[in-house]
């Protein structure tokens, strides 16, 4: 910065701004995620007032949670590896792959591709435990693909750019030589399985929703405890006790707020009674807890940050990165897998195009996030708000009917004007940070306004 | 413009074209072309051999690959020719080199399904400069010496749209259409237009929510139909979808409403799940073309091109006029509407099997299923 601007004016923001800087930092809150749920905020007001306040309803905003589910999901594998400095092209294509596997075996009782054949005899008839051996077989079998993809990558040192490209052409043809169904639309979805796709009709209802809250809130009150009084025996500093307690009560209440607008406000279409949580929201919380965990507590995800932070390093501290780079893989495929039974049972049916063109929303999700291509820099929870940024901004501009090519160009647009936004705050640029979120808003709302019908 | 390089194309490489009928009517004007029938017919005559050459536009949709592919490779083989093939993957540039390389491997005709039915038209003049006659499969490539044999897309469009118009003469209607790079969606957009355009005109109907889809995904059209759902707070009477796949999507968002089977979705293709929808009733019509049909017509014309390359001189040839004026020699083909009333025409055909027809439908109620 070179020009300086008029004193009085400097001193007064400067204090301003410092003094809310202090209060988020102490906060321990991540300014990055404050931001995206700032703009998701002003994506869904801005949305609510042009469709004359139809977008922040109950309603709307469970099917948004439900929509976003599946490319969130896969976003937080994604995660991990751009940040090992990777990417996986595959992500969709495995998604139909994994779907249309999963389908065959209910639908079938057996699975057989390329001339290998494994029987599930149990599952020719309904079973409860139908979707558990689905879910897994389909689990395993992303897993082993992962392991395939990480290793061709970690061991062998095809750039994964290559790898996961020929992953892309390979599991969608491989969609047509499974089962023997030539690529044949399956609709035999068990109706166990149906639950992870979730309909009002098949989600969690009233009692058992709070039940999920009263967890949440147990969780989010036992996790500040625990910190804080791991801190304490370290003898770091700690929050002020009132600090923390306001921190667990506004978690709560924002839970507690969430859940009653959006899912028990909602009432079924068909029997009047409150939906509730969707199964696959649900599934969506456990991933992002279980993913942060392993990125944030386990050696995994440390080993996976400093590696891709810096490899040369990494590998001279004695970190097995080859062994850390394919497991990331690993993880991704199964993440791949959980994706695929949502979309599935969310169709109700497999098709040979699920999937298409997800691995490119997924990496977006993932760069919304604030993960960097340059290696070491990206969150879990990032991802996820990244996810339901892009699937806010499509829905939205759906309910406002506006046709896909508009679409495209708008997320296309915010895509470019986000990473921007995060590449000039890095480098502290903030100037040039308002000129490109103003020409960002101006030219996504243009498009929006003149692609009404 | 077109006019001129039209004729310019035809003069310079007059004499080794066969010129078709139609094309001559293209260039009247000039006097190559008209004069030029000889030699590429004759040296293609040798039709024992003939290698046909098979451009797939992508070979993901189950289409393709489950009933059509052996309705060409059997038509084929009964004229004593042989199959080769290969597959775009949705990508246009991809395919101009397909096709390049379906005449290096020595297809005497080449069958293309156009991925992008502009985009493929230099490859397609330079085959047929070289001698090697075009047919261009199901979708339209707007080129005067290619055979465009499809069924009636149009009609097709027009066919969805009266099943849903005599159920709904007004009222609010949702459009899914297909894919936005894809002509086929403007057509069967414009086929619906001939049987609703008057009512839209004058207010009975209204379209409360109408949009392309990528890719014809129907986990995209789910969510699309969802959207219009809550926009219109559940008020839609009809809902156009163009394909099956959609229509599927389409249902299932209905279903989460619990308003599957009361509103009246419309599809094409012949899908097996689709057929089980209008057999349940919750899917009203289903626009069936049989792929089979399709690829026989297609089959036996390549044969006949391989002793003749003039596309005009196949048997069953009509002119077509396409969008952007050009005139080809086309076979086109009519579909047939399915409804819950006929649904024995697909088991008769053996399309489907009968069980996988009836699962769960109530035999009482669909004749067929009893």
């Amino acid at each position: 910065m070179t020009e300086a601007p008029p004193a009085v004016e400097t001193n007064e923001t400067t204090r301003k701004t410092r003094s809310v800087r202090e209060f988020v930092e102490t906060s321990g809150v991540d300014t990055r995620l404050l931001g995206m749920v700032v703009a998701i905020a002003v994506i869904w007001i801005g949305f609510h007032v042009m469709s004359n306040g139809k977008f922040i309803t109950s309603r709307n905003l469970w099917n948004l949670s439900v929509q976003s589910t599946s490319i969130a999901i896969m976003a937080t594998g994604m995660v991990l590896i751009i940040v090992t400095r990777n990417i996986d092209l595959s992500v969709g294509s495995l998604l139909g792959f994994l779907g249309y596997t999963m389908a065959v075996v209910q639908s079938d009782g057996k699975i057989s591709f390329l001339g290998l054949n494994v029987t599930f005899d149990s599952l020719k008839t309904h079973q409860w435990y139908t979707w558990i051996v689905v879910l897994a077989v389909g689990v395993a079998l992303g897993a082993l693909i992962g392991l395939v993809q990480g290793s061709i990558v970690a061991y062998v040192g095809v750039p994964a750019f290559i790898v996961t490209l020929g992953g892309y052409l390979t599991w969608r043809g491989l969609i047509f030589r499974t089962g023997g169904h030539k690529g044949q639309t399956l609709s035999s979805i068990d109706p166990t399985f149906k639950y992870l796709g979730g309909a009002p009709d098949r989600s969690l209802g009233d009692w058992k929703s709070w039940i999920v809250v009263a967890l949440a809130c147990v969780g989010i009150v036992t996790t500040l405890a625990l910190s804080r009084r791991r801190r304490i025996r370290h003898g770091l500093t700690v929050r002020p006790i009132g600090f923390d307690v306001g921190l667990a009560a506004a978690g709560c209440i924002g839970v507690i707020l969430g859940v009653w607008l959006i899912a028990v406000k909602y009432k079924s279409p068909i029997n009047g009674e409150a939906v509730g949580i969707a199964y696959p929201v649900l599934i969506l919380i456990g991933v992002t807890l279980v993913m942060t965990y392993l990125a944030r507590r386990r050696r995994f995800g440390r080993y996976v940050y400093a590696y891709g932070g810096n490899p040369e390093a990494a590998e001279l501290g004695g970190i097995n990165t080859r062994r850390v780079v394919t497991q990331t893989y690993v993880v991704m495929g199964m993440l791949c897998a959980v994706s695929a039974a949502i979309q599935t049972a969310r169709l109700t049916s497999a098709t040979t195009n699920l999937g298409v063109q997800n691995e490119l929303d997924v990496i977006a999700a993932a760069v919304i996030g604030g993960t960097s291509f340059s290696g070491g820099i990206g969150t879990i929870p990032g991802a996820v708000l990244g996810a339901v940024v892009m699937q806010s901004l499509r829905s939205g501009m759906s309910l406002l009917n506006i046709d896909s090519p508009s679409q495209d160009i708008v997320v296309g647009v915010v895509l470019v004007t986000a990473v921007a936004i995060d590449a000039l705050l890095r480098v502290r640029r903030r100037s040039g940070v308002i000129g490109t979120l103003v020409a960002g808003i101006i030219v996504a709302g243009w498009v929006i306004q003149t692609g009404r019908p | 413009m077109r006019f001129r390089q039209i004729a310019g194309v035809t003069m310079a490489v007059g004499l080794l074209l066969a010129a078709c009928g139609s094309d001559k009517k293209q260039t009247a004007g000039t006097t190559a072309g008209a004069t030029g029938d000889t030699t590429a017919g004759t040296t293609a005559a040798a039709a024992g051999g003939c290698k046909v050459g098979v451009s797939w536009n992508n070979f993901q949709e189950p289409r393709w690959a489950g009933f059509d592919e052996p309705a060409i490779k059997a038509a084929i083989a009964a004229g004593g020719g042989s199959y080769i093939s290969n597959d775009a993957k949705s990508s246009a540039e991809t395919q101009a080199t397909n096709v390049e390389n379906l005449i290096t491997q020595g297809a005497k005709v080449v069958i293309i399904l156009a991925q992008d039915g502009t985009a493929i038209k230099p490859a397609v003049a330079s085959a047929t400069t070289a001698g090697v006659p075009v047919i261009a499969y199901d979708r339209l490539i707007e080129d005067p010496k290619a055979l465009y044999v499809t069924f009636d897309n149009k009609q097709v469009g027009k066919l969805q749209a009266e099943a849903i118009f005599a159920l709904v003469p007004k009222g609010n209607y949702v459009i899914i259409k297909g894919n936005k790079a894809d002509a086929n969606a403007d057509f069967l957009r414009s086929g619906m237009e001939e049987v609703i355009g008057a009512a839209v005109k004058s207010g009975a109907i209204k379209i409360v929510g109408e949009t392309y889809t990528d890719n014809w995904d129907p986990a995209k059209a789910q969510a699309e139909m969802e959207q219009f759902l809550t926009a219109s707070g559940n008020k839609v009477d009809a809902v156009l979808a163009e394909n099956d796949g959609m229509a599927g999507g389409v249902i299932a968002a209905l279903a989460a409403q619990g308003l599957a089977g009361k509103i009246p979705v419309s599809g094409q293709d012949g899908d097996k799940p689709a057929l089980n929808r209008v057999a349940l009733g919750t899917q009203t019509v289903d626009i069936w073309k049989d792929g089979r049909a399709l690829g026989k017509a297609a089959g036996e014309a390549a044969m006949q091109l391989c002793k003749n390359a003039d596309a005009s001189k196949v048997a069953g040839t009509a002119s077509f006029t396409t969008p952007g004026n050009v005139k080809v020699s086309s076979i086109i083909l009519t579909p047939t509407p399915i409804k819950q009333d006929n649904v024995n025409l697909v088991l008769d055909a053996k399309w489907i099997d009968k069980a996988t027809l009836c699962k769960g439908v109530d035999a009482a109620k669909v004749k067929a299923c009893a």
